[in-house]
């Protein structure tokens, strides 16, 4: 059973009181916080309010929810509503929402205290946290360290232990990579599962929100609990979310796992020892392992840096200085918003704008805009094929541990590359999640990732759920 | 080695995005732009014929709602929230040099 | 009626785009009306806040549907896509609009005359909100100093109507404008109102030798009357004729009307224009109308205005061009007269006094249709005299209603039967001598004098139209 869902039984029983559970986890984070830097913003009196209405309800004998009582920390590229929600960006520094994000009232909905807002790469582009306008998070395993990006707040506060789930968000791997570098369960649904009204935007198509947590159970809880239609985001999937309670247990006896052959290389030779090692555990279980090719795979850094940089040049267009954020004043309206963006957007947004920008521009769209959402169906339509032969796929999450801060921001190539082997699965719009499985290098963490197709959550969870019993 | 795009392009790219590179980071912009337009160059060599585009990932189609109000947003809060508001309204610097 | 300068025709297409009468916003909920306190219709969509997302309003797009089927288009599966660009009022940097996959294609617009204009498409987009320059000249951006924006229109349902470049004529300009109008007040799509901007209208002008292929265009703005597309058009007309005979280059440009001087102005050539960008809209998915859909929103159209004349047309036995036709149809008030010919009223008088009297009363007047069938009846029978018929129904409109026999018992009317009138005129020509002497000499004016004298012995009771017959009669 998770931490989560142990806490949540034992504060609405009254077992447990959520005002103390919540004081540990803030101390937890007044002793390390200054050090790890994962959050932008610590709520410590609200969630010391919200715990202790909680309590309330439990002692005039209601139940406040699934989640009663278990610290969340949120990602701050969801709406909280007037709670600064920054993006990790100058340009809305300050900003208060007047309304909540979907996610945000679901979680409220299901009892869970929210303690902070946690740090991100800027507008969610990056793989590393280094790209906040607000400072770096550093890894709590190792601080030299990155935590991994863009979630890179999000992970490390559950890593960290100051709070026992959290919230990211997850365009091109911003949830598994930096799950995988801190030693920690990261979920991408599928795409529609989860509401994206209150997420601000980086790319439409691309974008999810998910849960990161210690133990899988608890990932599953609170993906549940956020999870479902929302007739707020057109995009929603109408159908009922799979309940996910029967996968953790069923084991993994005839899953065929895919073994992609032909996936890019590019791992570091520690990451891909312990990605053996997850197959042969699964094996060992009574597993089926197949041999699958996913031939279009390797293109699919190519389609998202086109792709999700289009997306988002047009999203944070809203960004302008004349109704929210920062206005830097200038003669003219044209002035303002160059002089307003110039200052308040980062080198990597900015590089992002203008790729994206460009892939869309007249006489380009075609080139590159439009060749790779066609280069994206082939991804379908290849992982299609394969899953007529397997039902999960397993690969690194991440090609290497966490590396050290500044290690790949001379070129920006490099960084993108992290993302290798979570792209894939965005531009599809499968479910995917890393999965803790032993460490590599300087004895650091290694992420499996299982990836499923749309709506394979059961099935992800019952081979994440095999991955825990068998990582230790 | 050819470049994919010069720094006009980048300079015309930037002003459509209302970016203000200066000299020196049109330069840079432009030689990582390049660099990376030139891995991007590996889908080239697919063959793309007849193949569809894929703008959304799950296939759902006529999503729509009831014509019913529903409460919105105060605007005081909101006007509060603005960097020049006027008593109504949102103030801006004169409206020059735009497609209006 | 052709349009022809100099031996050059003009070649128009017509952009109108209309503010569809729905409750809401077509991507949120909030309130779409006209008039109300700036900023007070807003919410997260409406302001292009972070985070916020678009759902698609249904009955706007059955609206839609309905523009689509009134011009006889084509309803197909369609999508959503982004125009890219910045101004204060367009809160996302981007409008939500349709582009290479709009709702409605390929119908046409049949003017009056029989004309048929081609409409190539009819798609659905998002209005932009309001700015107001402040302290400029005649609240004009030139010169200004702040603007203030007002989001209350930010988001309302807008239908774009693209015309084909079939239109030769201000004429016909103007008459595709006022039919377009008619047609969409008529199916309950928009009230079309030009003067409140609830409709617009751009047009395309270039002019061409005929036969010749079609010359550069230049779009002009602020149309906001039928009259002004029809002035605007003439007078755009004439300025490339006059450019292109001296023989200079007509340049692609976006032009300003100005009612006051009778003029068009530049406002800004196209090559400064902006690359917008397009791609699919990713918050939106895909609208495909069923089958079913089409045919529920077919059945429960309202009859058009063409139809609609041909019905009174035929019933009153007057042209369906006739002004009385068009006049009481666009008005609405057509089934109003259908109703008085059903309570017995005669058809012809019926649809006079409608459209003589009722220009101030709503689609369906407040004079029972009983009142008026009466009156029509009193003046046929010969009960009433035309003018006295005239009286009554002046205050039977003033109150909303009225018995017409006990007005005019009331006021002593009664038409004079023949022989009264005839000794009336025998005492009146002995009256007046002089007068029936130049009368009968051919002097048609003399007889101003006699009926004169009638009128005033008879107290305005004796009907004019026959003491002039018998006039014409004695007189030989």
């Amino acid at each position: 059973m998770g931490r989560a869902v142990e806490l949540a039984a034992g504060v609405r029983s009254g077992e447990v009181r959520a005002a103390d559970v919540v004081e540990g986890y803030l101390s937890a984070i007044d002793a390390r916080e200054a050090e790890v830097h994962a959050f932008n913003l610590v709520l410590a009196d609200a969630a010391r309010e919200r715990a202790a209405a909680i309590d309330a309800v439990v002692a005039s004998g209601g139940d406040p929810g699934p989640l009663a009582g278990v610290p969340v920390a949120l990602k701050d590229n969801l709406c909280t509503r007037g709670v600064p929600t920054t993006c990790s960006s100058k340009i809305l520094d300050g900003w208060r929402p007047p309304y909540d994000a979907t996610v945000v009232e679901r979680l409220a909905a299901a009892g869970a205290v929210v303690v902070g807002k946690t740090n991100l790469d800027e507008f969610a582009m990056g793989s590393s946290t280094e790209n906040s306008a607000f400072g770096p998070t550093r890894n709590p395993l190792d601080v030299s360290r990155v935590p991994g990006g863009s979630s890179g707040g999000s992970a490390a506060a559950v890593a960290a232990g100051f709070a026992e789930v959290s919230l990211g968000s997850d365009t091109g791997g911003s949830i598994r990579q930096p799950a995988a570098l801190c030693g920690v369960i990261g979920v991408k649904p599928t795409y529609g599962a989860v509401s994206r009204h209150g997420l601000v935007a980086f790319a439409s198509s691309l974008d999810q929100i998910g849960p990161f947590a210690n133990d899988v159970a608890d990932a599953a809880l609170l993906l549940e609990s956020i999870a479902g239609h929302d007739p707020g985001d057109s995009t929603s999937i109408p159908e009922v979310f799979p309940s996910l309670g029967a996968s953790l247990r069923a084991g993994v006896e005839g899953v065929r796992i895919g073994r992609i052959s032909d996936l890019p290389a590019g791992a570091d030779a520690d990451v891909e020892a312990r990605l053996e090692a997850a197959f042969e555990a699964l094996a060992a279980a009574g597993a089926e392992i197949v041999d699958v090719e996913v031939p279009a795979f390797t293109y699919g850094l190519t389609a998202y840096y086109l792709i999700a940089p289009a997306e988002a040049s047009s999203n944070l267009a809203r960004y302008d200085g004349v109704r929210f954020g920062l206005r830097v004043d200038a003669a003219d309206t044209n002035a303002m918003y160059t002089a307003t963006r110039s200052a308040g957007f980062g080198d990597e947004v900015q590089r992002r704008i203008m790729l994206g920008t460009y892939a869309l521009s007249a006489g380009y769209y075609d080139a590159y805009y439009g060749k790779a959402l066609k280069v994206r169906r082939l991804i379908a339509d290849d992982f299609a094929r394969a899953y007529e032969r397997c039902d999960v796929m397993l690969t690194p999450a991440s090609p290497s541990v966490a590396f050290p801060f500044g290690s790949k921001t001379a070129d920006p190539f490099a960084m993108y590359l992290c993302d290798t082997y979570t792209i894939p699965s965005n531009l599809a719009g499968h479910p995917a999640m890393s999965v803790p499985f032993g460490s590599g290098a300087d004895d650091l963490p290694v992420g499996v990732q299982v990836l499923a197709p749309a709506l394979g959550e059961p099935v992800m969870f019952q081979v994440a759920a095999e991955l825990e019993r068998r990582a230790s | 080695m050819s470049k994919r795009i010069s720094s006009d392009d980048v300079a015309k790219v930037a002003r459509l995005a209302r970016l203000d590179l200066g000299d020196e980071r049109l330069e840079a912009m432009t030689s990582q732009l390049d660099d990376m337009l030139g891995h991007f160059a590996d889908i080239d060599a697919l063959d793309l014929d007849g193949v569809e585009p894929m703008t959304q990932p799950y296939p759902l189609v006529n999503v729509l709602r009831d014509d019913t109000v529903a409460p919105g947003l105060d605007r005081d809060e909101v006007l509060a929230a603005a960097p020049d508001p006027d008593s109504d309204r949102f103030r801006v610097p004169p409206i020059l040099g735009l497609d209006g | 009626m052709t349009w022809t300068h100099e031996g050059f025709e003009m070649v128009v297409g017509l952009e109108v785009h209309v503010e569809l009468a729905t409750n809401t916003k077509l991507f949120s909920a909030s309130p779409n009306r006209f008039g109300d306190e700036p900023n007070t219709n807003i919410d997260p969509v409406t302001l292009g806040l972070p985070g916020a997302l678009p759902v698609l309003n249904r009955r706007a797009v059955e609206l839609a549907m309905r523009i689509g089927l009134a011009l006889g288009c084509e309803i197909r599966p369609c999508v959503f896509a982004r125009k890219n660009y910045f101004y204060p009022d367009m809160p996302k940097a981007y409008q939500i609009s349709q582009y290479d996959q709009p709702l409605n294609v390929d119908g046409s617009l049949t003017l009056p005359d029989g004309t048929v204009i081609g409409v190539e498409r009819a798609h659905l987009e998002e209005d932009t909100g309001k700015s107001t320059h402040v302290g400029g000249a005649g609240g004009r951006i030139h010169g200004s100093e702040a603007s203030l924006i007002d989001f209350n229109r930010a988001g309302v349902p807008l239908v774009e109507i693209v015309s084909r470049p079939d239109i030769r004529s201000p004429e016909q300009a103007r008459a595709y404008v006022a039919e377009l109008r008619s047609i969409l007040a008529a199916i309950g799509a928009s009230d079309a109102k030009m003067e409140e901007g609830s409709m617009r209208v751009d047009a395309n002008v270039s002019v061409r030798r005929p036969g010749e292929p079609f010359g550069t265009r230049c779009e002009i703005k602020n149309l906001n009357s039928v009259r002004s597309v029809g002035r605007a058009v003439d007078y755009e007309g004439r300025r490339q004729v006059d450019l292109i005979s001296v023989g200079e280059v007509v340049r692609q440009e976006t032009r300003h009307w100005d009612e006051t001087d009778g003029r068009t102005h530049t406002l800004r050539t196209k090559e400064d224009a902006d690359d917008y960008r397009y791609f699919p809209e990713p918050d939106l998915v895909p609208l495909a109308p069923s089958d079913e859909w089409i045919a529920e929103v077919r059945a429960s159209m309202p009859p058009l205005p063409s139809a609609r004349r041909a019905c009174l047309a035929e019933a009153t036995g007057q042209d369906a061009v006739s002004e009385a036709v068009s006049t009481v149809v666009d008005r609405g008030q057509d089934d109003y007269v259908h109703a008085v010919v059903a309570a017995g009223g005669d058809a012809a008088r019926a649809l006079i006094a409608v459209k003589e009297a009722f220009a101030d009363e709503p689609a369906s007047p407040r004079v029972p249709a009983e009142d008026l069938a009466v009156l029509t009846q009193m003046e046929v029978a010969g009960e009433v005299t035309s003018t006295q018929a005239k009286t009554l129904l002046a205050e039977i409109v003033a109150a909303g209603g009225g018995d017409a026999r006990a007005l005019a018992a009331a006021k002593g009317f009664e038409a004079m039967d023949t022989s009264e009138l005839e000794s009336m005129v025998d005492d009146a020509i002995a009256a007046q001598p002089d007068a029936w002497a130049k009368f009968c000499a051919g002097e048609a004016k003399a007889m101003g004098a006699i009926v004169g004298h009638i009128m005033k012995a008879s107290k305005g009771q004796a009907d004019g139209k026959a003491v002039s017959a018998i006039l014409d009669a004695r007189r030989g």
